[in-house]
């Protein structure tokens, strides 16, 4: 167990080493020009010269990807372009705001998806079931921002029940929560559902039914905990995709996350930022699967037998 | 003609299908059915106030903010999407294909760093990458196809590779190679016809996700450029407006999702038939 968490740390830090030199790479060979960006339009040719200089762009390639290196093992992220601050002090400042958002989505669209996959489950085949399907369809090709825009349209501007945009109370989180939460749920809606018809299949359950148990002790107590394991490998894989998923649910609703600071810096051409939150993104992907992987054979003996 | 018949069995695929047909229909005939061209800005396009107008006999969905008669716009859009989820679409699962194929064919050296790639692409953030590519590239309609492409095949390379070492594992496979048959003609006789299922499917679902994808982009003004119609750039052009115009944002919407539930509804009633063990599992 040891060597293995050993190992995936290892793979991780190589992961992350690849990731790093890919995205260096594309931000150096793209058109856009930071030092032009931030002379402004009437700068002289001489200006955006120094001004390249002083960010240490006229190196060659390899030197600054090697001085951003020596940076990262120092855990230092590099200086932002335009507002001149530390970029991990900058997203660790919007660090926060970003994984509040990250776990109410997650717990909607968990709650949510269990609700209807165990019911279109049990109500294998009849109008439940197909209902249930049909709106997981539904929610997995559904845009995001046309979410956000209509619950926004009916639920703030109609309605007035929560707030437009912003950050701080409970009303707040509610409007960008539900709408990561009710599309992804038809993931999860459809996973559970199938894993819930794997198990319901099986001998023992047909033993449980035919000593005369409960159906819903038998959906609860002793189906449902078989069938939380892709569950629990889909909240790994979500707790990255949120991570760098949400620019479009942040922008929408002006929500001060890492979402907004990336999209803030693209539009700046700060390249430190987009190169930090990339980084920070891919970091939350791989942990999300390690997580996942280490907490499986934590519930389920038959993992850990192995 | 097979799979057809059972797809019309199904009413969901059925309706689905529909849907895709009525789409390639309002994009290839959009000069046709379009009442007015789709850039022109009509100067009775907007009331005396100078606001879009809401729908009505003569503008069926209304006009926009610059006037532009909306169903027209919307028809020409269809052009937009379709266009980019093919080429988008089709060059993914072309890359995803081939990676997937030699990394899973091919043990060793180069198989091994395929596949490490594969992995180290799964861990990039691929909507922030298609963010940032498409927001620094000044995009132009194929460019927004390439960028989709090259955050898209990743998935289909994962598949591929894992059908492909199950298929390399088989006897006929084995037979084949005793007989003495080249590399090429296992790869291209013997695999791949066994992978052309999966192709399709996620030819057709990974349609669904590339609209949707590009509508996001054009949202947040990055993917196709105004004046150029797309689904996504008519809400980004009016989202500002959307209280007092909400049917600028919400039939546009509207379309998107129809079209990408519909791709997704055609795939997956496609994964059922060919695919018969995953039937009924979702």
């Amino acid at each position: 167990m040891i060597f293995l968490l050993m190992r995936r740390l290892v793979q991780t830090a190589l992961i992350l080493l690849g990731v790093a030199a890919i995205t260096f790479l594309l931000l150096y060979a793209l058109p856009a020009d930071p030092a032009r960006m931030i002379a402004g339009r009437s700068a002289t040719a001489q200006t955006v010269a120094n001004i390249r200089h002083e960010l240490g762009l006229d190196q060659p390639l390899l030197a600054q990807f090697w001085a951003y290196l020596k940076g990262l093992t120092e855990g230092n992220l590099g200086r932002s372009y335009a507002q001149k601050t530390d970029v991990g002090a900058l997203i660790a400042a919007r660090l926060p705001a970003t994984l509040i958002l990250m776990a109410a989505g997650i717990f909607v669209e968990v709650l949510l998806g269990l609700f209807l996959g165990v019911i279109a489950a049990v109500r294998r085949g009849g109008p439940v079931d197909r209902f249930v399907m049909m709106a997981s369809f539904v929610g997995v090709s559904a845009p995001q921002f046309v979410a956000a825009l209509l619950l926004l349209y009916v639920f703030a501007v109609t309605l007035a029940w929560f707030p437009m945009s912003g950050f701080g109370t409970f009303a707040h989180v509610v409007l960008p929560a539900t709408t990561l939460g009710i599309l992804g749920a038809g993931w999860y809606a459809r996973m559970v559902r199938s894993a819930m018809i794997d198990v319901l299949n099986q001998d023992y359950v047909r033993t449980a039914r035919a000593k005369g148990l409960s159906s819903a002790r038998i959906v609860f107590r002793h189906a449902l905990p078989n069938a939380l394991l892709p569950v629990i490998a889909m909240i790994g894989i979500d707790i990255g995709q949120f991570m760098s998923g949400v620019v479009v649910v942040e922008a929408v609703y002006g929500w001060p996350g890492i979402g907004q600071l990336a999209w803030q810096a693209i539009q700046q051409v700060d390249i430190p930022i987009i190169m930090g939150v990339t980084l920070v993104s891919a970091l939350a992907i791989v942990l999300g699967n390690l997580v996942a992987d280490v907490i499986a054979p934590l519930i389920d003996p038959r993992i850990r037998a192995r | 003609m097979r799979i057809l018949k059972s797809m019309i069995r199904q009413p969901s695929a059925l309706f689905g299908l529909a849907i895709v047909a009525l789409v390639i229909l309002m994009a290839i005939a959009a000069p046709l059915i379009a009442p007015y061209s789709p850039n022109e800005q009509m100067f009775d396009g907007l009331t005396l106030e100078g606001a879009p107008m809401p729908p009505s006999a003569q503008f069926l969905l209304g006009t926009d903010t610059l006037g532009r008669d909306l169903f027209s716009r919307l028809l020409f859009g269809a052009r937009t999407s379709l266009v980019i989820g093919l080429v988008a679409n089709g060059i993914a699962v072309t890359i995803g294909l081939l990676i997937g194929i030699l990394s899973g064919y091919m043990r060793g050296l180069v198989g091994n760093a395929l596949m490490r790639f594969t992995d180290l692409m799964m861990a990039f953030p691929a909507l922030l990458l298609a963010i940032v590519l498409a927001a620094l590239l000044r995009p132009s309609l194929w460019i927004v196809a390439m960028v989709i492409a090259l955050v898209n095949w990743v998935q289909v390379a994962r598949i591929v590779y894992t059908e492909t070492r199950g298929l390399v594992e088989r006897d006929f496979i084995l037979a084949e190679r005793s007989l003495g048959a080249g590399h090429v003609r296992i790869l291209f006789h013997h695999i791949l016809p066994h992978l052309m299922p999966t192709a399709i499917v996620w030819g057709t679902l990974g349609i669904a996700t590339t609209v949707l994808l590009e509508a996001t982009l054009s949202f947040l003004g990055i993917g196709v450029q105004p004046p150029t119609p797309s689904w996504g750039n008519i809400i980004f052009e009016s989202q500002s407006y959307f209280q007092a115009a909400p049917w600028l944002v919400f039939i546009p919407g509207a379309v998107i999702l129809l079209t990408a539930l519909s791709f997704n509804l055609v795939g997956d009633a496609l994964r059922d038939i060919l695919d018969p063990t995953q039937r009924g599992r979702g």
